[in-house]
């Protein structure tokens, strides 16, 4: 399989790279870990005139706190480098959980995390994380950088908000003002499919009392969903059982699955269901002596 | 064989531009010019005949197009020639010394890690690279790092006691030479 034909520029800064984009008015695309845009190119999905390849661009390929606590995620940081993080566990568990689940560990060695949400697949695994997270893309372009919350950086299946000449040059999970507690999970048939179903659930905690709550479902929808009435169930409150099993409840109901040959609708909303609360009773609460003991 | 590499060769496209590119290949520096369509997996094994590389779903599922890229696993048949320009990029082929093969490659001869044998060089890159970063992995690290490698034939039993054998031998041989 072959993609049409195309030019291929490799930039050496940002600058250049905008400079090419606006050039190619709306037929160029960046270039990054490829591991969606390549296959898609091979099906002739997509047809550029125009690939501008960013891997050779310097300092992007970080991940790194800053020093007001916010976590930023540079374009070139790939899967691996988050799935090999010493930065994340413990504090960021939502995005520790789900580096190792993406795509598979060939793919992982590619792929970028700022490119899946460019990519803006539905059964990203990214986008649910991110959105979660409360995270924002920051845009660089011809007139300047602006920040784009990730929550309406995805415009459809496929479809992001970027302007023909701007560049995601990195992801932004803002800083949290309580402690940092959440995960991912992923059901998939094997390594490397499609998510039957993915939840990401994101709570900052103070005292026991959530303040804040994100919960995103990957692959039951025709886009990312954001279950924002299943976390503000959360917010105000203790982790109780009553509290978790509503939380679990509302995000089934924002699953939008259909039947496939993954399974049934009623069965990746009883996944969804399920894994709102598993992630959730893991949560270790100050209160709770004895799970802490355990 | 009419590959692209060799159309390109005869007829470059008219506004596409052909690029030169220098990669070192298995630790020998290669030429090639490419038009940018043309994917590492297709320049390695039609430009450079190196064709254990092999290309199986060509939709960066199988992993049997895995060669190392600057020393990490990669797709072939999901990265274009002209991105290797000026990277090392190491195939099944480069495994082998000149007299010997290499103890990953012994492994799969000793344990029958390999039965219709298109999956196994993908496999053999993916475990070199597991090995490089872990010596001394546990059976559950073998599976997860070649889980994105596909096989058909052997449902895996051999092909992780392979890696395993290999794992065993090179911890032998860095003990004896130290």
């Amino acid at each position: 399989m072959y993609p049409s034909r195309f030019r291929y520029e490799a930039p050496r800064s940002i600058d250049e790279a905008i400079d090419l984009l606006q050039s190619g008015g709306g037929e160029a695309k960046v270039l990054a870990g490829g591991q969606s845009l390549v296959p898609l190119l091979k099906l002739r999905f997509a047809a550029p005139e125009l690939l501008v390849d960013i891997n050779g661009l310097p300092g992007l390929a970080y991940h790194r706190v800053d020093a007001d606590g916010s976590l930023h995620i540079g374009a070139l940081c790939r899967h691996a480098d988050l799935e090999r993080s010493t930065i994340l566990p413990g504090r960021q568990p939502t995005m520790a959980a789900a580096a190792p689940l993406v795509a598979d560990p060939i793919v992982r060695n590619r792929g970028t995390l700022v490119g899946s949400l460019c990519h803006a697949d539905p059964q990203g695994d990214w986008a649910s994380v991110m959105t979660a997270l409360g995270g924002y893309i920051v845009a660089q372009g011809t007139h300047g950088r602006r920040n784009i919350p990730v929550a309406q950086f995805v415009s459809g299946p496929f479809q992001n908000v970027l302007g023909y000449d701007e560049v995601a040059v990195e992801a932004v999970v803002p800083a949290a003002k309580g402690t940092v507690a959440g995960g991912y999970l992923k059901l998939e048939r094997r390594v490397g499919d499609f998510a039957t179903a993915g939840t990401a659930v994101a709570l900052e905690l103070s005292g026991g009392t959530v303040i804040r709550a994100g919960i995103a479902l990957t692959g039951v929808g025709g886009s990312t969903i954001n279950a924002a009435d299943a976390a503000q169930a959360l917010v105000g409150g203790p982790l109780t059982a009553e509290r978790i099993n509503a939380a679990a409840d509302l995000a089934g109901q924002a699953a939008q699955p259909r039947t496939d040959h993954r399974g049934s609708a009623e069965y990746k909303r009883h996944i969804v269901r399920t894994f709102v609360t598993r992630i959730l009773t893991r949560i270790e609460q100050p209160s709770d002596s004895s799970r802490k003991a355990a | 064989m009419s590959g692209l590499y060799e159309e390109i060769r005869e007829q470059p496209a008219g506004d596409v531009p052909v690029r030169r590119v220098t990669i070192m290949v298995n630790g020998e520096k290669r030429m090639a010019d490419v038009e940018p369509r043309l994917l590492l997996a297709h320049l390695l094994r039609q430009g450079f005949k190196l064709t254990g590389t092999h290309t199986g779903c060509d939709t960066t599922n199988c992993g049997a197009c895995t060669v190392l890229y600057d020393g990490q696993p990669i797709k072939s048949c999901t990265m274009f020639a002209v991105q290797a320009d000026g990277h090392e990029v190491t195939t099944v082929a480069g495994l082998a010394g000149a007299s010997e093969l290499h103890p990953i490659q012994e492994g799969f001869k000793d344990e029958h890690g390999l039965q219709c044998g298109f999956c196994t060089p993908g496999m053999m890159l993916a475990a070199t690279a597991l090995l490089q970063e872990n010596p001394d992995p546990t059976e559950d690290e073998v599976r997860w790092a070649l889980s994105g490698n596909l096989c058909r034939c052997t449902g895996y039993q051999n092909i992780v006691k392979s890696v395993l054998w290999a794992a065993k031998k090179l911890q032998a041989q860095k003990g004896a030479s130290s």
